[in-house]
């Protein structure tokens, strides 16, 4: 690690504040990704900007028909939530699978989703369940909010303030491991509203991305069999030493339909 | 003996001040001035080092010095030296490079050593690392063990001819072959034993210090064999005297055989504390670990067994290549020869056997003992031969072995290459654990299973380790250039407390405990009044250390000699005490007596009287009670064991699941059954570890090591791994005192057999017949799609 200044701001203003004025500044949420870079020599930021004493960007929610998450919200705080549990419970299952405790007690959802590991968890999340993610600037459709890999929509110096679930009929997400880190090697979010079916998968690609043909033979049916024959083309998706990409492609089929199965199941 | 102390469960000592962070590991320790060391490692798997320029990094804030190999040169620092020569079959010694602690002229694998700096904090070290400029030609490189013989493989080493450091043979060739003819069925299997990482929990350390006033320099390392790194560094690295040179293994937090050998860091550590002239640390960041420490394995091998009509094993022939990395470390070349071709007998009568090893050099890390060391190698081998015959020929896994197994009374047995087993029952064994295992119940849990709509198999593997290394005649014949006896030392106090210094060393086998138990129960006193100590030079005589699950087996037995070298004097001492003749005083449980009467003294009333020899026979006896053993094994010790794993694989994504897993093993006595059970289930995850889930991983183009942290490399984990069903089976070893045949590397040698056994078990009805370990999710999918082609087509 090399050496850098660090900040705590109390105010969402002070913190966009000091990320201007700094030469190089990064803000610091949860750390989970950052801190190891940083520990790898990887990035060599002048300023950290702690986002850990922002009231306004933790908390759980509910608003009508949605579910609000404040960006800080660290996954054990989601995965133990009632709230979550009760409306979009796939969403606390998710959150309980990231990781290990420690990275659970840590990491948030602003930094997951910010940081836009192709493996990560949170982005099949926010995509699969048409969440809505607000800036400090402006709101984000999930739809816009993931452009690639390791990049999303966010300008320099924006924040995410929050993340807006509408709460689905059902959802499930399963994923199956990496073995070593554990990450998604496949992950895939189904869920069911009153606008539709969405099936976002994690894992496979170099950017979570939404599956419209399961999504309407779903729509049709919502019933794992429904999926029996759709084919996920592996042209593009990841191959590395953990799976092939033709391997991802069958997963992504094998766990979409659990994943409805966990739906239909309610868990 | 003292039946309240042998063979009880007592909990181990040395967890009080493990689990209240009261222990001290080599970075715990301080030192008054004591400096930073970092290590500049290659980036490049091969290139030619054309220049390196210090100047910046020894002008960066903090820094005292900066060392590459042309400094180490200079001052004539020798070679990091092999322990074990092997002699090619053309009779030559094998090819052995220099191995300079750092790069002279090149560098060979990612992560070889090519310059040290020393400064006042670590980071600042490191930061200062970064601007030295060294200027690489790079070079292509081979990493791939059955690349390295290609006739275009980049070669490792220039001055010779290839990458090969030696061909070795054992057993009749020819006896073999006409085995081979007169065979009914010849199962044939190419296998790839995939190579390790060891991580051990805590990371390898050094610290060096000089002190000018004594001349004398004291090395704080994690080895598991302070002596024998004292031996190396001062006769063939260093050129010090013996005596001048301390080197302490203070706690050490798991080895698996990563911290046997002499590394470049102790010694560079070493030679600088001089030159800088205060204390030098250094701790390996895991990302060095993965890097730097001796990996395991790497074989691939081509493997044939010769049957008759009745299944009766005729012969064996096993073609290996054995990947050495790019130097020899400390072990390296008798761990594919000698400790692994000796095994290939296994526990089967198999009358003739030929096996051949070529020991190649790659660009890649040294690799050498790991865990088990050769021996897992081995039946590895055997037992994946063995099983793959029985389908072929339609006998069961059980019946195959009963078939083929050394019969209880055959012993002391002799193998085709090179060993006399002294005892063993394997019949016994097989029996327990096919009960505990329910094997007759499998076919009703394999139909269970498949109505879930999985996979369900079983599989065997019934090994054999020879450990308590070793010999010395023996092991001095097969090239070894050091002995493998151990010492012991007792020293009973005035107030008759026993200090014990053995020349083993735990680093985590929990020795403190298991050795204070022989120890309280030969003289009869409470184990609280037993210390063991290890780890130190200059307070242990000397020593071999810890590895082979050697220590009890040789370690217990020289304490044993000791032992009744004190009860030897003391008897001297009681008879003088009590006015009788020797001849009339027996000893028993601390108590020296008069035969036939109640006249008796303690042992520790014996001890007094030695240390305070006011009335006593000092023309016969000399004062003081402390004795030193060395004992040399007349033999190796040979625990065997049946394992059988029962697995369930989910056909849609490939994953395996370890139902059971059931370990029936032969220890021959067994001090302490807690501690013997924790070996065991430590052992059974390496095996596991290395079925299911391990894999080092160099990029054959780049020579990057790609698995070069937990991201990529995959430990077991607890939620991998049942809870295993261990059962013992002792036939006490015929020739050490303690009838004891050790018992630490026993689960990492016979699991990985077991496990592939039975994930090929769950597979064979879909058309899958072959796997190489580790069987990933993703390989275990690939096989049963070319399965479904091939049935297909």
């Amino acid at each position: 690690m090399y050496a850098f200044n660090y900040h705590r701001p109390d105010s969402l203003e002070a913190a966009i504040g000091l990320l201007r004025t700094c030469e190089d500044g990064l803000f610091l949420a949860g750390g989970q990704t950052l801190l190891q870079s940083l520990r790898q020599r990887l990035a060599q930021p002048s300023d950290l900007i702690d986002l850990g004493a922002l009231p306004e960007l933790s908390g759980i929610r509910r608003e009508g028909d949605q579910l609000v998450i404040g960006a800080m919200t660290r996954h054990a705080e989601v995965a133990a939530s009632d709230l979550v549990r009760q409306s979009i419970p796939a969403l606390a299952a998710l959150a309980a699978g990231i990781g290990d405790a420690q990275v659970r007690n840590m990491g948030t959802l602003g930094g997951s989703i910010a940081n836009n590991d192709p493996a990560a968890d949170y982005p099949a999340g926010v995509l699969g369940l048409g969440a809505t993610v607000v800036t400090s600037e402006r709101e984000l459709a999930a739809d816009e909010f993931f452009t690639g890999m390791f990049e999303t929509a966010l300008e320099p110096g924006e924040l995410i303030r929050e993340v807006r679930f509408p709460i689905p009929r059902r959802a499930g997400y399963v994923k199956f491991a990496q073995p070593a880190s554990r990450y998604a090697l496949v992950g895939v979010m189904v869920a069911e509203s009153a606008a539709g079916v969405r099936v976002a998968v994690t894992g496979a690609g170099p950017c979570v991305f939404r599956v419209p043909a399961m999504e309407q033979a779903l729509a049709q049916d919502f019933q794992p069999q429904a999926l029996d024959g759709i084919e996920v083309p592996a042209d593009e998706l990841n191959d590395d030493l953990h799976a092939s990409a033709e391997y991802r492609a069958h997963l992504v089929g094998v766990l979409a339909r659990r994943a409805v199965k966990a739906a239909l199941a309610g868990l | 003996m003292n039946a309240t102390v042998i063979g009880k469960p007592i909990k181990r000592r040395e967890d009080e001040r493990f689990l209240r962070g009261q222990g001290r590991y080599v970075d715990d320790l301080r030192f008054p001035g004591e400096t930073h060391a970092y290590f500049l490692r290659s980036p490049h798997a091969h290139a030619r080092i054309r220049s390196i320029d210090t100047s910046a990094a020894l002008a960066a804030p903090g820094v005292l010095a900066v060392f590459t190999g042309e400094d180490l040169k200079a001052d004539n620092v020798g070679s990091l030296p092999c322990g074990w020569l092997i002699t090619d079959v053309n009779g030559e010694p094998m090819k052995e490079p220099p191995h300079p602690p750092l790069a002279q002229g090149k560098v060979r694998y990612v992560g070889d050593h090519v310059a040290v700096v020393i400064a006042e904090s670590y980071l600042q070290a490191k930061d200062a690392a970064e601007l030295i400029e060294v200027d690489y030609e790079e070079l292509p490189a081979v990493t791939e063990t059955a690349r390295a013989l290609a006739p275009d493989a980049p070669k490792v080493h220039d001055e010779f001819a290839d990458n090969c450091c030696y061909v070795w043979e054992i057993g009749d060739k020819a006896a073999t072959d006409t085995a081979f003819e007169r065979a009914k069925h010849i199962t044939r299997l190419e296998l790839v034993n995939n190579r390790l990482i060891p991580n051990a929990i805590e990371p390898r350390a050094a610290i060096a210090l000089y002190s000018p006033g004594e001349d004398r320099y004291t090395l704080y390392t994690t080895s598991q064999n302070p002596h024998v790194i004292r031996l190396l560094m001062c006769a063939f690295v260093l050129g010090l005297p013996e005596h001048k040179v301390r080197v302490v293994a203070p706690d050490v937090g798991g080895g698996f055989g990563s911290k046997i050998f002499h590394y470049a860091e102790e010694a560079v550590l070493t030679w600088a504390s001089r030159k800088v002239g205060r204390p030098i640390r250094w701790t390996a960041e895991r990302s060095e670990a993965f890097l730097s420490d001796a990996h395991g394995r790497d074989h691939v091998t081509t493997a044939e067994l010769a049957l008759d009509e009745q299944g009766q094993f005729l012969g064996m022939r096993v073609r290996t290549t054995a990947n050495l990395g790019a130097y020899l470390s400390t072990f390296s070349t008798c761990v594919p020869t000698i400790l692994y071709a000796t095994l290939l007998a296994g526990q089967y009568k198999t009358p003739h056997i030929h096996c051949q090893v070529t020991g190649v050099f790659t660009h890649t890390a040294p690799v050498d003992a790991y865990r088990g060391a050769g021996r897992p190698e081995a039946t590895y081998v055997v037992e994946r031969l063995v099983e793959q015959a029985a389908r072929e020929l339609g006998l069961s896994p059980s019946e195959i072995r009963r078939r083929n197994f050394i019969p209880k009374e055959a012993f002391p047995y002799s193998t085709p290459v090179g060993l006399t087993y002294d005892t063993g029952d394997y019949e016994a064994t097989l029996n327990r654990a096919e009960e505990l295992a329910d094997v007759a119940g499998f076919a009703q849990r394999r139909q269970e299973a498949a109505k879930r709509g999985k996979l369900r198999g079983l599989g065997y593997a019934t090994y054999i380790e020879a450990c308590g290394l070793a010999p010395s005649q023996i092991a001095g014949s097969l090239g070894a250039r050091a002995g493998l006896y151990e010492s012991g030392e007792v020293r009973l106090h005035p107030t008759g407390k026993v200090t014990v210094f053995t020349g083993s060393h735990s680093h985590g086998q929990g020795h403190e405990t298991t050795f204070a138990q022989v120890v309280a129960d030969r003289l009869g006193v409470p184990i609280e009044d037993v210390e063991i100590v290890h780890g130190d030079t200059d307070r242990v005589p000397f020593g071999m250390g810890t590895y082979g699950s050697r220590s009890i087996a040789v370690g217990g037995a020289a304490l044993m000699k000791a032992l009744d070298k004190i009860i030897d004097k003391s008897k001297k001492i009681a008879a003088h005490m009590l006015e009788a003749a020797e001849a009339d005083i027996e000893f028993d449980n601390g108590v020296f007596r008069v035969v036939g009467t109640d006249r008796q003294v303690t042992i520790g009333e014996v001890a007094f009287a030695a240390y305070v020899p006011h009335n006593y026979p000092l023309e016969e006896i000399e004062p003081g009670l402390n004795e030193t053993a060395f004992y040399d094994p007349s033999n190796f010790t040979y625990p065997a064991g049946s394992y059988i794993c029962e697995v369930e694989i989910d056909p849609e994504t490939g994953k395996v699941e370890i139902a059971s897993f059931t370990a029936v093993d032969d220890f021959g006595n067994v001090i302490n059954p807690m501690i013997v059970e924790g070996q065991v289930h430590g052992g059974l995850a390496q095996g596991i570890g290395q079925a299911l889930l391990e894999n080092c991983v160099y990029d054959p183009d780049s020579g990057q090591l790609v698995t070069g942290s937990y991201m990529d490399y995959t430990m077991p984990r607890a939620d991998d791994l049942p809870s295993f069903q261990i059962d013992m089976h002792g036939t006490p070893c015929t020739h050490n005192p303690l009838g004891v045949k050790g018992c630490g590397a026993a689960g990492a040698i016979g699991a990985p057999a077991a496990v592939m056994n039975a994930v090929l078990d769950a597979l064979r009805p879909l058309g899958v017949t072959h796997l190489d370990m580790p069987a990933t999710p993703h390989r275990v999918w690939q096989a049963i799609q070319q399965a479904k082609q091939q049935q297909a087509a």
